[in-house]
């Protein structure tokens, strides 16, 4: 048979999923060198203080212990952190040493790092450490750290505010003016930390004679790190090899620089040994970078018939000590406010958004980075306003939803898109809820006493972010992803890619999209990736990129690689390889079948004697692409949460979650479906549990698994996901990005859902996460307690 | 995340426990199923000098039943609990209330006896104690000491025990068709300690319900019997006046979940919610 085998779009199970399961990964702990030492870290334990001396003769003396290093042994040969952004001028960031010098920022910033012969050893010896402290006021509340004669959290920037951002298209003034209503809504977003399931961890190997460095790291991007420790430590580029082996879980998390694995590399370099540093679940919640603190206030102008005319929104983000090395921590803020009403016509948008430094932990990209946040804002502010109009939830979005007729588009946050399928998106969804029914399902339900709600969420998810981004950004992050095949002589092909894979089965589908495209078998290709220094050079995972960029980038080197194998094809059937095609790992001429892949493949390896001299034998290509043509791939959808409130607790019920989701091709559904899912429920755990919670003095009070609660299947209602599939432009796979839809707009669906239960009881919640008691502070302040605040001032 | 240094005692029988008492006094502390404990020493919250693992100790485990009297041993695990029909037919407040102890792991591990023990004013076991006024049996090297279950708790986990005692088996009355309970609570997910929880019984009469033993429990620093409405009889018309005495009787302490003001809304509808129950509640044979 010559048709060829349908792969992409067939639900391929992960070939590596049986090893994981089996515990036969090898996750950065599982690494075990020679000579190798153990770190723990001495932890900042205020928000804000100066170090006068620390005394680490009784720690250097305890057993086990091989060196005590502090930062002023490491800034010798290791440079400071400056987080920037090349196209904001104006914005400030203070340095970040791997060790802090004179000043901690934050409780958990490390100061001292001890290195012995077990972690069990360094942590006692750790305790040994004496430092003398001096503390300073701390910085906590957003809003106060704005306020005249507020203690400041970096002396020699003078100021805590990072940055401000205004955005402003078309006239607000007149639309409020004329707007038959306006409504308005105050938000509090509460701080959030990504638990992976592995933790942070990196085993680094210096080899002083020919100062080569080696550093397995639990990361989502291996080529970003060699970069900065190269740079950092004063090493050529091609002296240092950062390989990422299997990687638990990382939403981010894993995306960034931290200061505690800087150490521990700068650690080897120091002693010439490897060093083993895992963070560990306490250190985590105070080190991993936390995110999407914010307050915020929105405005609507809408008309008679729903139609929105113009839109306000105010958004003070709160970033912690530092801006994140390299990417910065700006982009929560940022997206924040361009997602304000970014799946709808805006004839009128004014935002802002202003940035500050506080005394905890710093934050940085999260999952849907800022996009959760401005989803929530627009989806609450319309549920109001199509209350008072007493129009339908669903019947505003959809006369209000961008559709085709206004593509291509620049929108007034600043998005660029080219294709959306939202009006098709939420005729599906309500069509798969029974939406009618369970409007009366929930009229019902309310004659009894029992509170239920609908909560409808659009969105739109900026996916596979190009150069266009970071090039201008002048951030040293590499947006292209690379792809290198091999055939080998038994006609089996091996695959290197710069994608990355932390659990969500990205090299899986980069698999399919090889084997379909190339004509060989699923089981005839294999995948290796997060080496650094062996695979084609590229970006790794951020930004729901994997398949979008990684996928093309493979699809591309499959075809030059299924040309030159035709071409070697034709040489050896002295034919033409105008009708020669490979399907299945066999050569047919048109429908008659030549020569199996695996023959040729040892003509090409073996017997090139036999082959004419211009007939091209190398079975090998490398291609990258980057999206040039679109800065990045615009993947849209709309979920649905039926919920219940118990009036008399506070509690929240989960009853059930839809999810209608447009990421262009799906190249493996099982895997598309339970990113959503999981992403759904990372979102339902930011709306309901997950919150950092600091006290006045800025001391973490949440800070192990018992404090900070994650969601758990217990709570998780079924999620039924439909797919519409409008193949992305730009590129031949047409895959959008899937990883962050379901964490985007799920939050959003709570806000609505929630405040759509409680809206006869003239309540509304305005702080996330819901907990029981702000329930309860809703419903017996009867929303007295949440005010606007006064936009654009200050 | 790492348990500082400890000495490790494995107790094969009492005379061991009691020796290492003697020995090491306040510094020992002992290890059942470890589930607190094991956590705290990893986040160095706690660092006793020595382990008296009486994991070993083959008698501290088991559940009786002999004269309307439950036993149960110290060492039985919760899994045992939340499994064994004797309990679900004796003690069903128990049977229902086990089953919001943490989650299948921990109750595989943690014990009956850890959990009084510990004393951690919002779980679930020390509450039922109290409703079913249990007596706990603590033995020292001198003898036996029987402490009702409403004068053990004294606080957040400090109960009566003496640091020569180590508590041995529980002694639960138990129930039959004449009594009723309720028990609801709310958490944060299923299997978190309680934001507030109810555990009740009282006893049937031809109208209403008396002998009312209603703990709340999560919002104060112990568990103790509502004795506001414990000589009362209990009727329908009366459930909302009851469960207004009752939160009028409560002094809850604030937490991250919420302060006073709201742990009395929360408490107010479990309570309701638990009277109705009671009255509700068809006899069991």
């Amino acid at each position: 048979m010559t048709e060829p085998e349908k792969i992409i779009g067939v639900s391929f199970p992960r070939p590596d999923a049986l090893r994981l399961a089996a515990g036969r990964g090898t996750f950065t702990d599982d690494i075990v060198l020679p000579r190798m030492v153990h770190m723990a870290l001495v932890r900042s334990p205020y928000a804000h203080a100066l170090i006068k001396s620390i005394d680490t003769t009784d720690a250097n003396k305890a057993e086990g212990v091989v060196r005590v290093v502090t930062g002023h042994d490491l800034v010798e040969i290791c440079s400071p952190f400056i987080a920037e952004i090349e196209f904001l001028p104006n914005m400030i960031s203070p340095r970040q040493y791997a060790l802090a010098l004179e000043e901690v920022a934050w409780q958990g910033e490390g100061v001292c790092a001890v290195l012995a012969e077990s972690r069990a050893l360094a942590e006692d010896a750790a305790e040994l450490v004496k430092v003398e402290w001096e503390e300073l006021p701390a910085v906590v509340d957003p809003v106060a750290a704005l306020t005249v004669g507020t203690p400041i959290v970096h002396r020699d920037l003078k100021t805590n505010l990072a940055m401000t951002m205004p955005i402003e298209e078309g006239n607000t003034k007149l639309a409020f003016a004329e707007a038959e209503v306006v409504v308005e809504h105050a938000f509090e977003f509460g701080r959030q930390a990504g638990v992976a399931l592995e933790s942070r961890s990196v085993v680094a190997d210096f080899e002083p004679t020919g100062r080569q460095l080696i550093v397995y790291q639990s990361h989502q991007t291996p080529y970003q790190m060699q970069d900065v420790y190269a740079r950092h430590l004063g090493l050529p580029e091609h002296h240092v090899r950062v390989i990422a082996k299997d990687v638990g879980g990382a939403f981010g998390i894993k995306l960034h620089a931290y200061p505690d694995e800087m150490t521990a590399v700068a650690a080897s370099v120091l002693l010439g040994r490897p060093v083993k540093y895992i963070v560990d679940r306490q250190e985590s919640f105070s080190s991993d970078i936390h995110s999407r603190e914010m307050t915020a206030s929105g405005r609507l102008a809408v008309s008679g018939q729903g139609i929105i005319l113009g839109v306000e929104v105010d958004i003070l983000s709160a970033i912690g000590a530092y801006s994140i090395y390299p990417r910065t921590s700006v982009g929560d803020g940022i997206q924040a406010v361009q997602f304000t009403g970014a799946p709808y016509r805006l004839p009128a948008f004014k935002g802002r958004v202003r940035i500050v430094y506080q005394n905890k932990t710093p934050c940085g990209a999260y999952r849907a980075v800022g996009q959760p946040i401005g989803c929530s804002i627009i989806e609450q502010l319309i549920d109001i306003a199509a209350a008072k109009l007493n129009i339908d939830p669903a019947e505003i979005r959809r006369r209000n939803n961008l559709n085709s007729d206004d593509m291509p588009l620049k929108a007034a946050g600043g998005l660029e898109f080219v294709n959306v399928s939202l009006n098709e998106c939420l005729t599906e969804l309500l069509a798969k809820m029974n939406y009618e029914s369970l409007r009366r399902d929930q009229k019902e339900a309310q004659q009894r006493g029992v509170y239920r709600g609908i909560g409808l969420a659009t969105f739109v998810e900026q996916t596979a972010v190009g150069a266009g981004l970071y090039g201008p950004a002048g951030v040293r992050v590499s947006a292209q992803e690379g792809c290198a095949l091999r055939l080998d002589p038994t006609g089996l092909v091996r695959c290197s890619t710069s994608a990355t894979d932390q659990g969500q089965g990205t090299l899986t589908g980069i698999q399919q999209v090889i084997a379909e495209t190339l004509g060989v078998g699923f089981d005839d290709i294999t995948v290796k990736a997060g080496d650094g220094g062996s695979t084609p050079y590229g970006g790794g995972s951020w930004a729901s990129r994997g398949l979008a960029i990684g996928g093309e980038a493979a699809r591309l080197a499959a075809i030059d690689l299924r040309g030159k194998i035709l071409s070697a094809a034709a040489a050896i059937i002295q034919g033409s390889s105008e009708n020669l095609t490979l399907v299945s790992g066999k050569i047919f001429d048109g429908a008659k079948f030549k020569m199996d892949l695996s023959e040729l493949s040892e003509i090409v390896h073996f017997r090139q004697n036999t082959l004419p001299p211009d007939v091209d034998f190398e079975m090998n290509v490398i291609r990258h692409f980057v999206p040039r043509e679109f800065p990045y791939f615009i993947a849209n959808g709309i979920q649905a949460s039926y919920l219940e409130v118990d009036i008399g607790t506070g509690g929240i019920k989960l009853l059930e979650h839809w999810v209608a989701e447009d990421c262009g091709t799906i190249v493996n559904p099982m895997l598309v479906d339970e990113q959503l899912r999981g992403g759904i429920v990372q979102g339902l755990g930011a709306a309901l549990y997950e919150h950092c919670i600091y006290n006045e003095a800025g001391q973490l009070l949440t800070a192990s698994l018992a404090d900070y609660a994650v969601p758990l299947a217990s709570e998780m209602p079924d999620i039924h996901v439909i797919h519409i599939e409008n193949k992305a432009s730009g590129t031949g796979l047409g895959a959008k990005g899937a990883g962050e839809a379901g964490t985007l707009g799920a939050p959003a669906t709570i806000w609505c859902g929630v405040n759509d239960a409680l809206r006869p009881l003239g309540a509304q919640v305005w702080k996330q996460p819901f907990t029981p008691a702000h329930v309860l502070q809703a419903l017996h302040s009867r929303g007295s307690l949440h005010k606007v605040g006064e936009m654009f001032k200050n | 995340m790492k348990a500082p240094t400890f000495k490790y005692l494995r107790a094969e029988s009492m005379d061991d426990v009691y020796a290492a008492f003697a020995e090491y006094g306040d510094e020992a502390v002992i290890l059942a199923g470890g589930q607190s404990l094991m956590p705290m020493l990893n986040m160095r919250l706690a660092q006793p000098a020595v382990l008296v693992d009486i994991n070993p100790i083959y008698e501290l485990s088991g559940i009786v039943l002999s004269n309307q009297k439950l036993h149960v041993g110290a060492m039985t695990r919760h899994v045992e609990v939340a499994n064994a029909e004797l309990v679900a037919e004796t003690l069903p407040l128990i049977g229902c209330a086990i089953k919001q102890v943490a989650h299948r792991g921990i109750r595989n591990r943690g014990t009956f006896g850890g959990s009084l023990a510990h004393a951690d004013p919002a779980a679930e076991m020390p509450a039922c104690a109290v409703a079913l006024d249990a007596t706990l049996i603590l033995q020292s090297h001198g003898g036996a000491r029987r402490v009702k279950a409403t004068d053990f708790f004294l606080g957040v986990m400090s109960t009566d025990r003496r640091s020569d005692e180590i508590l041995t088996s529980i002694e639960l009355p138990t129930q039959g068709s004449n009594h009723a309970w309720a028990f609801h609570e709310l958490s944060r997910r299923h299997g978190d300690f309680a934001l507030v929880g109810v555990a009740a019984t009282a006893q049937r009469r031809s109208e209403g319900l008396d002998g009312l033993r209603l703990v709340v429990f999560g919002c104060e620093a112990r568990p103790r019997i509502s004795e506001v409405v414990a000589s009362r009889t209990l009727v329908p018309q009366d459930v909302a006046e009851f469960a207004a005495a009752v939160v009028k009787d409560l002094d809850p302490m604030s937490d991250l979940e919420g302060d006073a003001e709201i742990k009395l809304i929360q408490a107010h509808a479990l309570v309701e919610r638990s009277l109705n129950d009671l009255l509700a509640a068809q006899p069991y044979d």
